[in-house]
């Protein structure tokens, strides 16, 4: 597909700490608790803890009181990475409230909400990204060359972790440095199920789209990232390969015999060094297969044109992270690549503390690079101080928590709810679905997600009023100024002297 | 793979190739302590908001696993 439609879920770790009276500050509120402070103003504004917000993504707490958010869908790779920064900005603003709601009730303390994918215990939750794929698809082809791809992908855009102890039964691994953070929680290849299983790719079809013509890849195998770039060479090249797939062009064989045994391989050897066996036999590295891949890709493209404008970027990091790895001096992307700036960072106190990779100071710090509260968590301080590359600009990421991306339907359901908000009309929208209480069998469904304008929606609309007299969309200064939490602002009011007609029985 | 690498350093100036046996040494030395404050700061930032017990954050952070 030359366009695509692009979303990614992300799981956030959430922790309290309360303020001590006397000496250092201790465990607080169990998770599930603090979660439901999070979601209060959610749950005020929408009445379930599982909602669609005015910028047309999904806020929700999943199994074990994850706070979750998943994008909207997008078009654009930086529309999609917009999107999920504004997740962050979102879960922030909801933590700051929740703080002060705890301190109403006597609890003074801290929220932490870390946008990783392991805690000190070994749990780990996820970052999932959804791709739409034809359904003409041959799915062994894709899985055969997609899986290769994906065990070795942690090398572009893990997330890096200090491992402090051995967890490969059969193999003494001391502390060390790893790409990934989920690999060792990656159970399968291909599977239907998520939680107990956890395969790498996904295969639960709902497509939310239409079924004939669409499917939505699931990829669950991905770190959660902080870095802008790194998420623009992670949504980048799977993008790309995903083309290659759909077009038919060889691929070369890189199938692995054992993904599972591979993906953690790779992950436990920073050198890049470590060798996994294809099925016919072969040893490879995480970067032969990688620039294997590559090279196929830039015969591609330059075949067959770049089909959006940040694909030179992506191919220029692709090249460039590869050979960091291949070359051992990660210099050439540690300003660019989650892992590779992680551990710069954690080599440096390291050094200045002269602290083993065990030492409880590195663990925390790696923690702490995931932390989203901008003045406190460490990425934010790296960018800060220029150790860490943006892609986007402040401005443009507060937008897209206040309203949908333009390039999908996303930009429908968000003036859906807001304008049957501002009438006071009872509606339920999900990814497909917008419907108005009162007229429920007149419920819309946008079975195409590139549909930016839905004439049926509007009409739907239309029959709560005259909105071109009465409706009015607030400026962003008005929606920053509500009492709630920008994302969940009004978009419009109704003027005043409006009165809507009477419902139609 | 012949891509450079785009690091956010500024552009070398037109003097650089023929001052170098002079120049590198003490230009060497500024960007050495220049980066060693940088360091510093850093890792003094760090130190004000990271809570002192590293051990007791790292241990209390559990949670229940997610898909």
């Amino acid at each position: 597909m030359d366009r695509r439609v692009y979303g990614v879920e992300t799981e956030f770790g959430i922790a309290h700490r309360a303020t001590a009276v006397d000496g250092a500050p201790s465990r607080g509120l169990a998770p599930d608790e603090v979660a439901r402070y999070l979601f209060r103003p959610v749950v005020d504004w929408g009445r379930s803890s599982n909602v669609f917000i005015p910028n047309g993504s999904r806020l929700y707490l999943d199994v074990g009181s994850h706070p979750e958010y998943a994008t909207a869908e997008c078009a654009d790779l930086l529309e999609l990475i917009a999107a999920d920064r504004a997740g962050e900005r979102i879960m922030d603003d909801l933590a700051r409230r929740a703080e002060q709601a705890m301190a109403a009730d006597g609890l003074d303390g801290t929220v932490y909400l870390l946008k990783n994918n392991v805690d000190s215990q070994g749990n780990s939750y996820g970052s999932h990204e959804n791709y739409l794929i034809p359904r003409t698809t041959h799915f062994r082809r894709l899985s055969t060359i997609l899986l290769p791809f994906l065990v070795t992908r942690q090398i572009l855009c893990g997330a890096g972790r200090v491992v402090t102890e051995a967890e490969e039964a059969g193999r003494e691994l001391g502390p060390h440095y790893a790409f990934s953070q989920r690999a060792d929680h990656m159970w399968e290849g291909v599977s239907s199920a998520t939680t107990r299983a956890r395969p790498i790719i996904n295969t639960r079809d709902e497509p939310h789209a239409d079924a004939s013509a669409h499917r939505r890849l699931h990829v669950i195998v991905g770190d959660s990232n902080m870095s802008e770039t790194t998420q623009l060479l992670r949504y980048g090249s799977t993008d790309l390969i995903l083309r290659m797939i759909e077009s038919g062009v060889p691929l070369g064989d890189f199938e692995l015999q054992n993904p599972i045994r591979a993906i953690r391989a790779i992950s436990h050897d920073i050198t890049g060094a470590a060798t996994v066996q294809t099925r016919d036999g072969r040893e490879l590295t995480a970067v032969d297969v990688q620039s294997g891949l590559l090279e196929r890709a830039r015969r591609f493209v330059d075949r067959e044109g770049a089909h959006h404008d940040h694909l030179e970027q992506v191919l220029e990091l692709w090249g460039r992270t590869v050979e960091a790895v291949a070359s051992g001096d990660h210099s050439a992307v540690d300003t660019e690549i989650d892992w590779a700036i992680k551990r710069r960072l954690i080599d440096d106190v390291a050094s200045r503390g002269d602290l083993g990779l065990g030492d409880p100071r590195l663990g925390q710090i790696d923690m702490a690079y995931h932390d989203i509260r901008p003045d406190r968590g460490l990425h934010h301080m790296l960018v800060r101080r220029g150790r860490s590359q943006s892609l986007l600009s402040d401005e443009r990421i507060d937008a897209a928590v206040l309203n949908p991306p333009t390039g999908t339907r996303a930009a429908v359901r968000g003036r859906f709810l807001s304008t049957a908000r501002a009438f006071g009309a009872g509606h339920a929208v999900d990814w497909v679905h917008h419907k108005l209480v009162d007229r429920p069998l007149e419920a819309i469904m946008l079975k195409d997600p590139f549909e930016t304008e839905s004439f049926r929606a509007e009409a739907l609309l239309d029959t709560l009023g005259d909105r071109e007299a009465v409706l009015r969309e607030l400026t962003v200064a008005e929606r920053l100024d509500q009492p709630v939490p920008p994302a969940l602002s009004e978009r419009y009011e109704v003027t005043a002297g409006s009165v809507p007609p009477p419902p139609v029985i | 793979m012949s891509t450079q690498p785009q690091r956010g350093r500024s552009a070398h100036g037109p003097g650089d190739e023929e001052g170098a046996d002079q120049d590198v040494p003490a230009a060497g030395n500024v960007q050495a302590t220049q980066q060693a404050q940088e360091l510093d700061g850093l890792l003094d930032e760090i130190d004000s908001v990271l809570e002192s017990n590293a051990e007791e954050f790292v241990r209390g952070f559990v949670q229940k696993g997610g898909q």
